[in-house]
């Protein structure tokens, strides 16, 4: 295996992108990538997408933003593992080139979520769960953890303002991320009184549609290090992993096992522990997904994943800052982007880059994408090379 | 929208909580698997599940997806049911604030959707509180 | 000798005032109340209908009757509310109850004796040596048209009668059915609501009908008013079936136990069976009891039930009739009794 690095990122500015199509959002994101990186070529390419088939209709990605990037007739696939499609699309493409299959490749993310209806995305989202077993009754995926985050308040003792702060700090951090989808601050009290979605979440406990994309361009350390002008950041581990589709098939509702799984691996492959880690990107679809992301990530103990927050230790200058880009609370949950966007994130604080919301003396960077409620689950561990 | 088949294939689960119970090391799984997850064992019981049990945790749909709009808001639970094996149903014929954790409950036989004004209506199983 | 060996009713929570539909009519609630001696009804609630309460009231005549459902050869549902116009309401609940497949199924229809058509049919099929069981249900979640005076009866509930020769905890010891052709009530098909004839639903129909059938069972059986611990008539309303039972020389303590309509509303095809269910539930060894249905259109089938000793072993064995009348009970306005019957048309 060869060692892998990141030489360039991509983002654009996410939110609801009414002008522009899945395929534009997708070949600037590239662009970008491929511009930061200052490569003239691209090998191989993986798109993350959750579902462009029910979003808009198309699938066959692969070949169809190949086509308008530019970079056909290289290899080009679509990699699906529903909201961690990004995390696992670039886990593929490290595995390309750790392999020694292709040297650049090129890793996209992308979701056009607004050209359907509210219900329309609903549904195309609740694809994630187990259709004949909990979609078939009638839940969504903000009922899935609102159950979720019922059991945790029960056993923890977690509380209603302590998920609120998770939106509250991730607002925060958002409002310095140009490319977030809200820039706006909010408080305990306007996440607590905002409408209710599923008990006892409310809208602003949950992430936004998005329409988005980013990108990545990964290829061997050693020529990251002959061609790269900035900071080279390398892939330190990549791991993966699944569990029950359906949160009545785990044996504890309040725990993410497939997050502790694959994080167990990381952290092994890239010889650190969670308290080598200073800053981690986790995906806080829901406010009780980050409490139970950093409890299953060893950052926490579990069950204090609601104190921790309120004590200030995730936030920006805090003992492990989670989510500096605003996470997919405020920068948006375009989800088949989300993953490729997180890795953007890190490499950008790896880099020093972040302006405002900088993490001081960032060195070990983490991501953890999941998919549903983490029946599937991709980490990557990330340092400055 | 599928087919009917896709609905008729889950009666045995839906009507009846037909379950399978693994020959290997007993582990009761809904819906049946052809490989116990437990030991691996690939020879299972057709075993129907009790019909009383208790809610584990729970929320209330109040923005739900398109065919269920007219049901909103609908509780929703993940069941424990007396033999331990746990599901995810509605809580019917409850208002959100009598819901509880641990609360007992029973399963009935309930209307789930329908298909449109012209399509199939979709039975299953509901969770109902057992008040007396 | 052939009878019912296991039973069950089953009732939706929601119950709707009478004053509560006539605020909305204008109408005067008192002339229903004491006119008709009605006092609310049952509602349905959005996920239940006649297979649901079906499916309710015959898992409750099994835990009574203790018998293995696939002994079971036939399942009946009589109702005028079948959920589907095409697709029988008996392969769903005779799947739900796990008597597939070496079963007959039939629906049934004949206005609110559409039950216990199914119950004859049953009867017939278990003294004729056919099978070892057999399942007859009457459930209705019947509607009447807004501001008609239907509207302030029709009611959802069900019950169900599993007829056997083994442990039988009340005979059959006569039956006999009585039937002309009288348009009193009907609805054709694409229709949303019934209609009826108006004060022709009286005598000529439910009281002619009704009369006939008691009068000839009590005179086959050489049966008298004063031999039966209770008596069940068809229930549209509280009044009929006490006019008709002061006509035919029965006390009104007779009446009392199966006379559920005054809280209950009209159930159709469920009313009379549900009646008998109540009956059932608190009737002693050696009792005999008298039901008499009405259909629309018309006719009325009337059964003489003698109870056994067994059936003090068997009604504790499920929930009672009046479990459901009397327990859980919501009161419904009548926005949320609109939307629950669906009179409220949404957008697409
Ligand atoms: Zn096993």
């Amino acid at each position: 295996m060869r060692d892998v690095a990141v030489i360039g990122i991509g983002m654009i500015k996410w939110g609801e992108l009414w002008e522009k199509s899945l395929r534009t959002i997708f070949v600037e994101a590239a662009l970008n990538a491929i511009d930061d990186a200052g490569v003239d070529h691209i090998d191989s390419m993986y798109v993350g997408c959750m579902s462009s088939g029910l979003f808009v209709g198309q699938e066959h990605l692969g070949a169809l933003l190949a086509d308008y990037l530019g970079i056909a007739p290289v290899s080009a696939v679509r990699v699906e593992s529903a909201c961690a499609s990004g995390g696992a699309a670039f886990r593929q493409g490290f595995i390309e080139v750790a392999s020694g299959m292709s040297d650049i490749v090129l890793v996209g993310g992308v979701e056009k979520m607004t050209d359907v209806s509210g219900g329309g995305a609903t549904f195309a989202l609740s694809t994630a769960a187990d259709q004949e077993y909990e979609v078939y009754n009638g839940v969504t995926f903000p009922g899935l953890y609102a159950m979720m985050a019922r059991a945790h308040m029960e056993r923890y003792g977690t509380t209603r303002k302590q998920l609120a702060q998770v939106a509250v700090k991730n607002h925060e951090n958002g409002s310095k991320n140009p490319h977030a989808q809200f820039q706006m601050k909010i408080t305990v009290d306007q996440v607590i009184n905002s409408v209710m979605i599923a008990d006892p979440l409310t809208i602003l406990d949950c992430s936004p549609i998005t329409d988005g994309a980013a990108a990545a361009i990964l290829c061997p350390l050693e020529v990251a290090r002959k061609i790269s002008k900035k900071p080279v950041v390398k892939v330190k581990s990549s791991s993966a992993a699944t569990d029950s589709i359906a949160i009545h098939q785990r044996k504890d509702i309040t725990h993410l096992q497939a997050a502790e799984d694959a994080a167990a691996k990381a952290y092994k492959l890239a010889g650190v522990e969670p308290s080598d880690v200073d800053l981690a990107e986790v995906h806080d679809c829901f406010t009780i997904a980050e409490i139970c992301a950093i409890e299953a990530l060893g950052f926490v103990e579990k069950g204090k994943g609601g104190s921790a927050t309120e004590a200030g230790e995730t936030a920006i200058g805090g003992r492990i800052p989670i989510n500096p880009s605003g996470g997919l609370k405020a920068k948006g949950h375009p989800v088949g982007a989300t993953g490729v966007a997180q890795i953007c994130e890190v490499v950008t604080q790896l880099r020093g880059d972040a302006g405002e919301r900088q993490v001081e003396n960032a060195r070990i960077g983490l991501t953890q994408n999941m998919g549903g409620t983490c029946a599937s689950c991709v980490v990557h561990i990330l340092e400055v090379a | 929208m599928s087919t009917s088949a896709r609905y008729w294939r889950e009666i045995p689960q839906r009507y009846r909580l037909e379950a399978g119970k693994c020959s290997g090391c007993g582990a009761i799984w809904f819906p049946p698997r052809l490989v116990c997850k437990e030991c691996g064992k690939r020879e299972f019981e057709v075993v129907n599940l009790p019909d009383r049990g208790k809610v584990q945790t729970f929320t209330v749909i109040r923005v739900p997806p398109s065919e269920f709009c007219d049901q909103a808001p609908y509780a929703l639970g993940v069941i424990e049911l007396e033999n331990g094996v746990l599901l995810q149903c509605q809580i019917a014929d409850c208002s959100p604030d009598e819901l509880s954790v641990g609360m007992p409950v029973r399963i009935e036989f309930r209307k789930i959707k329908e298909e449109g004004e012209a399509g199939i209506i979709c039975y299953g199983y509901k969770a109902v509180p057992v008040r007396e | 000798m052939a009878g019912i060996v296991g039973y069950g009713a089953y009732a939706p929570r929601y119950r709707i005032k009478v004053e509560e539909i006539a605020k909305v009519w204008g109408t005067d609630a008192e002339s229903y109340k004491r006119g008709l001696r009605l006092e609310e009804k049952s509602v349905p609630g959005l996920d239940q209908d006649v297979i649901t309460m079906s499916v309710e009231a015959a898992r409750n005549a099994l835990k009574r009757a203790r018998i293995d459902p696939k002994k079971i050869g036939a399942v009946y549902i009589g109702s005028e509310s079948h959920p589907y116009a095409v697709k029988p309401s008996g392969t769903v609940v005779g799947e739900a109850i796990g008597a597939t497949p070496d079963v007959h199924c039939a629906d049934f229809e004949f206005a609110c004796k559409a039950g216990t058509e199914g119950m004859f049919v049953a009867l017939g099929l278990i003294e004729a040596g056919k099978m070892e069981y057999a399942l007859a249900i009457g459930a209705d979640t019947s509607q009447g048209a807004p501001s008609d005076a239907l509207e302030y009866s029709t009611a959802a509930g069900a019950a169900a009668f599993i007829f056997g020769t083994k442990d039988v905890i009340a005979e059959v010891t006569h039956t006999f059915s009585y039937m002309t052709d009288t348009p009193d009530f009907w609805r054709r098909e694409y229709m949303h609501y019934p209609r009826h004839a108006g004060r022709f639903t009286g005598a000529p129909a439910y009281f002619k009908h009704i009369k006939g059938a008691a009068k000839a069972i009590m005179e086959i059986s050489g049966k008298k008013p004063e031999d039966f611990a209770h008596v069940v008539f068809h229930q549209p309303n509280g009044k009929f079936p006490t006019t008709v039972g002061k006509q035919l020389g029965f006390k009104p303590q007779q009446l009392e136990t199966g006379l559920l309509c005054p809280r209950l509303g009209n159930t159709y095809s469920g009313s009379s069976p549900m009646g008998l269910t109540a009956v059932l539930d608190v009737a002693k060894p050696g009792e005999e009891i008298l039901m008499v249905s009405y259909g629309s259109g018309a006719g009325s089938d009337a059964f003489i039930y003698r109870i056994t000793e067994k059936i003090t072993e068997v009604q504790g064995l499920a929930p009672k009739t009046t479990d459901y009348l009397d327990r859980n009970k919501v009161y419904i306005d009548y926005g949320t009794y609109a939307k629950l019957r669906k009179k409220i048309r949404m957008g697409e």
